[in-house]
């Protein structure tokens, strides 16, 4: 039935066996498992592998296609980088819980049908839960427990979606479609949940930096670029996407700018990075699609390589604030300089993967007139280089002097970054080398002189703008508000007031109950008791005669009514 | 420790400081000034002009910084907000 051996059933597989191994045994299977996968993904030939007929739905669980081989490819990739990174620190329930996660996202890259991919998407959702979990402190417990309430939702949406479009169109097929009826609205709707799209963009932010710094690293590859993925193979070219995306891409570079934990700057800046690529759908050309994948590819590298980084600095120095760190590059100069490769690659420097596939991004909305959103988006490069590219290598790694002198990242933590480096830097040099890979010809020259010069002043100016208004963005003790407070303390608040006048009422009602149970009580011993002085009128013994002459009385008017 | 402040890093000394300041300068000018050489293509005409990029990266980093900084007097809460609230159940 099968010719091809399914990617994600090798990576869940490999997942649980890394539960049960021991020692070398479970290094071996870290490391090997995802380069199996890599080699699964690329046996699979474009269109539907096989089809499963259930409940009279054809099941397509592998579709083959350039694109999703591309997503595909990248996720396993990431697994391997991930692994390579964790696998001497991380607790064994947490590599397989996120080896788990990367098996519902290679699942859902290969998705012919909305019911398959419906099912490794809530795997990723409950697995990426576990890994938010295995962060062990209070603070990760509670953040995960609101992190799964918002992506089980987003899950109901979209299966509320997915049943619309199965009863109406009769077609359960993953392939285009527009936001144009509640159930297409409802998918739409139940993928940008998981994008981190507005209003609640909150979730990335409030979760992923309170997992273990390895977990981290996992969290950022998965969630939010299956939904990238989601939207190519569903909503190519729907309008409103643009406007979501900038918003996106704005919301990421301020509440960056005002954040405090390190991480939670990362967290904000994928935020940001996903708007390009939602944005980049929404316009939908072939030069925007293709735009939108590889810049996705590119920034899962630069992204995780930014959280291997930071999760380096937490994990020899226990800190994760910007006020208490600084001057780490005296003793952690490695993991420095791939923070600062990271954090060039993030901001699109020329030389790196970022340039080479955020300007295919711009070079979409130039080709389509869409001033407004070149312009935005040229703006949000700059706000990138801004909050990600310098913000977070100064204040980790120079800044002022913070006396932390802590050794460098241990051996398998520094290759995963050398790693990582070396590809942000390999795409960045010889993008061909990704752009043979897209889903549609590429026709993009990225390495133009006056492009270059462009984007140098651009960035270069965001770095005199940054150095200059330095003292405007001092570090403060603070967290921002989000749209998160509406239902963390708005809603709380709303339902314990409520809680509390319910039951006080309650308890008001049942003392008047009781006073008027007590009346009826004492009104019927009136009647009936026999404690009394003078016993009740239906406790009394009355004599015969008195008896005999009501009984008279009664039958003589019954008497009369009736000849009446 | 005593002895990071007799002898700092050589990056982090006020003499290193202004250096780098200075090179940073010049590349930027150099920048702007390879304009006069390197013809940028303008999609929408102003973004072809001398020292656009410059000045609109700056100029944009600017804005943003303010409307953050605005932004975060609304926005700004302690760091232990939320854990506030929770004690109070």
């Amino acid at each position: 039935m099968f010719d091809v051996l399914s990617p994600a059933l090798v990576m869940f597989a490999g997942a649980i066996l890394i539960g049960l191994a021991r020692g070398h045994w479970r290094a071996l299977l870290v490391l090997g498992t995802p380069l199996v996968v890599l080699w699964a993904i690329w046996q699979i030939p474009d269109g539907v592998v096989a089809t499963v007929t259930f409940l009279d739905y054809p099941i397509e669980p592998i579709e083959g296609s350039p694109l999703r081989r591309l997503f595909a490819t990248i996720f396993a990739v990431m697994a391997f980088g991930g692994g390579l990174y964790a696998f001497r620190q991380a607790k064994w329930y947490e590599l397989s819980a996120a080896y788990i996660y990367a098996a519902g996202a290679i699942g859902v890259s290969f998705a012919g049908d909305l019911i398959t991919f419906f099912m490794y998407w809530e795997l990723m959702a409950l697995f990426s839960t576990v890994v938010v979990w295995c962060g062990g402190t209070p603070g990760a417990h509670a953040a995960g427990i609101r992190y799964a309430i918002m992506h089980l939702l987003g899950g109901v949406i979209l299966k509320v979606g997915i049943e619309g479009v199965m009863i109406h169109t009769g077609s359960i097929d993953v392939q285009p479609m527009l936001a144009t009826n509640f159930d297409t609205w409802m998918i739409l709707v139940g993928i940008l949940i998981n994008a981190a799209a507005p209003p609640v963009s909150a979730w990335l932010s409030d979760a992923y930096p309170e997992s273990s710094p390895t977990g981290s690293v996992f969290l950022s590859a998965f969630t939010t670029k299956t939904a990238v993925l989601a939207l190519i193979l569903l909503f190519p070219g729907e309008p409103v996407l643009i406007g979501i995306g900038l918003f996106m891409v704005m919301y990421g570079i301020i509440y960056a700018l005002l954040e405090n934990d390190v991480r939670r700057i990362l967290a904000y800046s994928v935020v940001n990075q996903v708007g390009f690529m939602v944005c980049a759908v929404g316009i939908g050309t072939q030069m925007a699609l293709n735009g939108a994948a590889a810049h996705a590819f590119a920034h899962i590298l630069y992204k995780a390589l930014l959280f291997m980084s930071a999760g380096a600095v937490i994990y020899r120095t226990g800190f994760s604030k910007c006020t208490d760190l600084g001057g780490l590059f005296r003793t952690m100069p490695l993991t420095a300089v791939c923070g600062i490769i990271g954090a060039l690659a993030i901001s699109g420097f020329p030389l790196t993967s970022g340039f080479t596939t955020k300007t295919m991004i711009s070079q979409a909305a130039a080709d389509e007139s869409l001033v407004f959103v070149y312009f935005m988006l040229a703006a949000a490069s700059a706000g990138v280089f801004l909050h990600a590219g310098i913000k977070f290598p100064w204040f980790v790694f120079f800044q002022k002097d913070s006396g932390l002198r802590p050794k460098d990242a241990p051996w398998n933590m520094a290759a995963a970054m050398v790693l990582l480096s070396a590809l942000c830097i390999l795409l960045g040099v010889f993008p061909e080398l990704l752009y043979a890979y897209l889903p549609y010809p590429v026709e993009y020259v990225p390495y133009t002189a006056g492009k270059v010069l462009f984007y140098l002043q651009l960035l270069l100016f965001s770095g005199l703008a940054f150095f200059l208004l330095l003292p405007l963005m001092k570090r403060t003790l603070t967290i921002s508000l989000d749209t998160d407070w509406l239902w963390r303390i708005l809603l709380f608040k709303t339902a314990r007031a409520v809680y509390l006048s319910v039951a006080s009422v309650g308890s008001a009602l049942q003392v008047r109950v009781g006073e008027f149970l007590e009346v009826l009580r004492r009104r019927a011993e009136g009647h009936f008791g026999a404690r009394f002085a003078r016993a009740g009128v239906f406790a009394r013994a009355w004599s015969i005669g008195t008896t005999a002459l009501w009984i008279a009385v009664l039958l003589t008017a019954y008497v009369l009514v009736y000849v009446l | 420790m005593n002895d990071d402040t007799k002898q700092d890093h050589w990056l982090v000394r006020p003499a290193t400081i202004r250096k780098l300041w200075w090179g940073f300068s010049i590349v930027l000018a150099l920048t702007v000034a390879a304009q006069f050489f390197v013809y940028v293509k303008g999609y929408f005409g102003v973004d072809g002009w001398f020292g656009f990029g410059a000045a609109f990266g700056f100029l944009s980093c600017l804005a943003m910084v303010l409307v953050a900084k605005v932004l975060g007097f609304f926005l700004k809460r302690g760091e232990d907000y939320y854990a506030a609230g929770d004690d109070d159940v």
